[in-house]
């Protein structure tokens, strides 16, 4: 069943899960950043990623911005989308039922894949002539330079990320109403706009790894769901609500996926991804860095 | 032969010691009041007896039976019923479906359960609240439930865990009342209890615990002597009526002697 | 029935009125089945009983998932078509025989493990198994693989399951299973099987507190809603795929069974069948309406009733009738 490839392709396996991972890891945390808020999976975050891709794509279709130029405006609208998502849907279910929970947001998921469809059919599209593009060599082995330049640039916002909640005054308000709702009030904060603000962050995270993917990846109203999947496995094996999880978790899947498609089949390498999850946490049902 | 014995039980959470060494033993038809600050570790003592967490060390003996490794439904088919701190009542069943449910552990059959529910329903003056939602009751009433509940599953011992935490004042010389009751049907207690006034009246015996260890165990009259003790270790929540220094004190009035 | 009390002039009222209302109620559904058994007779259109057909077959698997999600509160997203992966591609009896225990114990078997997770750990774990199934189920040759779910043309017979020169058989075997499903349904929720899933969809951790061992009770719901899921899948083959092979279902057939049990009411007896019941020809109708499934408006109708009902209506629509409906 198993087959050894090369070296030389292990190698740039390895190395191209490696980067994919970065990218994964934004994702995740974007979503991690929310459930750490307020215990809420947002089943639409796939969503949320295609509707950043598709800001992309008609940025570019429509009037000649270059994915890397789009990047701000793409996270600017999905940042709306998050605070709006939470203003409107999310509000009204804190401590509802855990149905509601699920489904409300996995209504709006379906909700938004339609709407994709029905306004920008299922066709795929592609942004054709960006500025990067074409294979690079790193460590000997060549990959493309689209994924390496979103690979480096969702580390860089994953730093960002991290350095704000940890460092700014807003992040700390943050990282305290996730901890306790409660005493946060008292010290003052206001936390019904920390979790608008939470939302609003969480759904930039995939504006930006939308704006990047854009540049490699086909747009398309499904594309979303793949990219989610993987998400959820990330946090889950992260450990939900940790940001710094995500980015191990995120590059333990981007290398467990390639090897799984070299070593096994290509059609299998996402059943590794989810065997791996499952293991995890029916080992450690808190995850690698879960706090519970 | 005590009822229940618990023998070394150490529990740690992480580098936290939550239990040390806990060694004490229960009497048929004892009421033991279980004190100590916030953190101590009592809630998580019962979640140790009551098999929702395994120990590091230690046993614990139940009527000669040895509870850890055993899940909490089996600690309860032996004969040890529960309430929880943090209220847990399900919330979108009446307050007789709730009892119900742990009635048919022996009464399978749901019309003869609701006639058991609703006898454990009149022991605590619930009965006419039988057909509300059990997310519409008062906290006082959450309480009440809780401890129906726990009574439906016939429990020859019952760990109370906070009975009138939160509670208006008003109805705590009900719930007083109720464990005069229960004590009356010939049931052992083990109480954990932040007003002192209330566990001192109840209890035959107190144990102490602080940061996870025993610190005193013995009838009120002496624990309350050692006054040394009570003072480092339970600071403002023990107050005496004539010069408490602030909160607590407000809770004892309007309480029976 | 009272404890001891006596029984006052006002109770024995409620007693008399409940008793009405119990007659009121079987005189109803006798109606109903009487109307279903005439249904095909009376109106002879292929395309009506075609649709009732889908409408009893996706209410028959909505309430086989809200038996676990709906009363015992484990919330799959994808297992249903997990199951319907698992079924055994020989004679369509011995598949519906077969299959039922084969469901049920792979489903006891995956299900043993994951019910020690919790919440949307537990949602997420059966997508990450759906996906699993789905995967191996295209890439394994065995289990009907990529060739799809086309089976053989055989002629008409009760052994072969094929009916094409007159559907009523396909009518009256879903009819009888959608009952058999509801009947079931109906005697949990009066046992203590009922009362258990429920006390455990609340707060497992109380259930436990008083002596319901929880995981048993969680892997009998498993397995009866796997056994129906089960049944129903092979009926799906046989009647849905083979009629109409072509035919990709615009959703995937776990995220509608949740769909029709969320909006009509989740955790009761009518909630699925009421939900199939509108949104089943309601799709029929966006789709004549605005031609073929591309433009998925019914999608973006079913997206968005799902959330409205989540957010402003748990209960379901049942919910909205009477109290019985509860989120």
């Amino acid at each position: 069943m198993l087959t050894i490839p090369p070296p030389d392709v292990l190698v740039q396996g390895i190395l191209s899960g490696i980067l994919m991972g970065f990218v994964y890891a934004l994702i995740a945390a974007g979503l991690s950043l929310i459930f750490g808020l307020m215990e809420i999976v947002n089943f639409a975050h796939g969503e949320f990623l295609m509707l950043a891709m598709y800001t992309t794509f008609w940025a570019y279709a429509l009037f000649g911005l270059d994915p890397l130029v789009s990047v701000p405006l793409s996270a600017g609208v999905l940042f709306l989308v998050g605070w709006l998502t939470y203003r409107g849907i999310i509000r009204r279910i804190l401590g509802g039922p855990m149905l509601a929970q699920i489904f409300a947001t996995f209504g709006l998921a379906i909700f938004l894949r339609a709407g994709a469809q029905f306004l920008w059919t299922p066709d795929f599209r592609q942004v054709t002539r960006a500025w990067v593009q074409g294979p690079v060599r790193m460590l000997g082995v060549s990959v493309g330079l689209p994924q390496a330049v979103a690979s480096v640039a969702c580390l860089v916002a994953f730093g960002a990320l991290y350095w704000f909640i940890t460092r700014t005054e807003t992040g700390v308000a943050l990282e305290a109403t996730a901890q306790d709702r409660q005493a946060a009030e008292l010290m003052g904060i206001n936390t019904e706009r920390m979790f608008a603000l939470g939302w609003g962050i969480g759904a930039a995270c995939v504006g930006i790894a939308g704006a990047f993917l854009a540049n490699f990846f086909y747009v398309f109203p499904h594309v979303g769901s793949l990219f989610a999947l993987i998400a959820y496995v990330t946090v889950a094996l992260g450990g939900f609500g940790s940001i710094p999880g995500s980015l191990v978790a995120g590059v333990i899947i981007g290398v467990i996926e390639v090897l799984g498609g070299l070593l096994i089949a290509p059609a299998f390498k996402y059943v590794a991804v989810f065997v791996l999850y499952l293991v995890v946490v029916l080992l450690r049902p808190q995850g690698l860095f879960g706090k519970f | 032969m005590a009822l229940l014995t618990v023998e070394g039980i150490t529990k740690r959470f992480g580098g936290l010691v939550a239990n040390h060494d806990i060694s004490f033993a229960v009497e048929q038809g004892e009421i033991v009041g279980l004190i100590g600050p916030n953190g101590a570790g009592k809630s998580t003592l019962f979640d140790v007896i009551t098999g929702y967490y395994r120990p590091e060390a230690g046993e614990v003996r139940f009527d000669g039976h040895p509870l850890v490794g055993r899940r909490p439904d089996q600690v309860n088919r032996l004969g040890v019923g529960r309430t929880f701190q943090k209220l847990r009542p399900f919330h979108a069943m009446t307050v007789l479906e709730n009892v119900m449910v742990a009635a048919m552990q022996h009464q399978a059959v749901p019309s003869a359960a609701r006639r058991e529910a609703l006898s454990s329903l009149e022991f605590v003056e619930l009965a006419d609240k039988r057909d509300s939602y059990a997310r519409d009751l008062s906290t006082g009433q959450r309480k009440r439930l809780e401890l129906a509940r726990a009574m439906a599953t016939r429990p020859r011992l019952l760990l109370l865990d906070e009975v009138t935490g939160g509670v208006d004042q008003r109805t705590i010389p009900t719930l007083v009342e109720l464990i005069g009751h229960l004590r009356g049907q010939g049931l052992t207690l083990v109480v954990i209890e932040h007003n002192m006034r209330v566990i001192m009246s109840i209890s035959d015996r107190i144990l102490a615990l602080h940061l996870g260890e025993v610190i005193a165990d013995g009838p009120p009259s002496e624990v309350v002597k050692e006054r040394r003790l009570i003072e480092a270790y339970l600071g403002d929540a023990f107050v005496v009526p004539s010069g408490g220094p602030r909160g607590s004190g407000e809770r004892l009035r309007g309480e029976p002697e | 029935m009272g404890t001891g009390e006596p029984v006052t002039a006002v109770k024995a009222q409620e007693g008399t009125r409940a008793s009405v209302r119990r007659v009121w109620g079987m005189g109803l559904l006798a109606v109903m089945l009487l109307a279903t058994l005439a249904f095909p007779w009376v109106d002879r259109l292929p395309y009506h009983r075609d649709l009732v057909i889908r409408v009893f077959l996706y209410a028959m698997l909505a309430q086989a998932w809200n038996i676990l999600a709906g009363y015992c509160g484990q919330i799959s997203l994808a297992y249903a078509s997990s199951v319907l992966q698992m079924r055994w591609g020989w004679n369509p009896w011995v598949g519906l025989g077969a299959g039922i225990p084969v469901a049920v114990a792979l489903s006891m078997a995956i299900g043993y493990p994951c019910f020690r997770l919790r919440g949307h750990y537990f949602a997420i774990a059966t997508i990450a198994i759906g996906e699993i199934v789905q995967t191996l189920a295209i890439n394994w040759d065995f289990i009907g693989g990529a060739r799809g779910l086309t089976l053989p043309f055989q002629k008409d017979s009760l052994l072969a399951f094929q009916f094409h020169t007159s559907k009523y058989p396909y009518y009256y075997i879903v009819l009888a299973l959608l009952i058999l499903c509801l009947l079931v349904s109906w005697r949990i929720e009066r046992t203590r099987l009922g009362y258990y899933f429920r006390a455990i969809r609340e707060d497992p951790e109380a259930a436990q507190s008083v002596g319901i061992p929880i995981t048993r009770y969680k892997l009998i719901a498993m397995a009866v809603s796997a056994a129906f899921v089960s049944a129903g899948g092979s009926f799906y083959a046989q009647y849905v795929l083979y009629l109409d092979p072509d035919s990709v279902l615009p959703l995937s057939l776990s995220i509608l069974i949740c769909l029709l049990a969320v909006v009509g009411g989740v955790g009761t007896l009518w909630g699925p069948l009421v939900g199939a019941a509108l949104l089943i020809p309601l799709s029929e109708f966006t789709r004549i309406q605005f031609g073929g499934t591309g433009r998925a408006v019914d999608l973006l109708i079913y997206g968005a009733l799902l959330t409205l009902v989540a957010v402003f209506q748990p209960a379901g629509l049942v919910g909205l009738l009477g109290r019985r409906g509860r989120p």
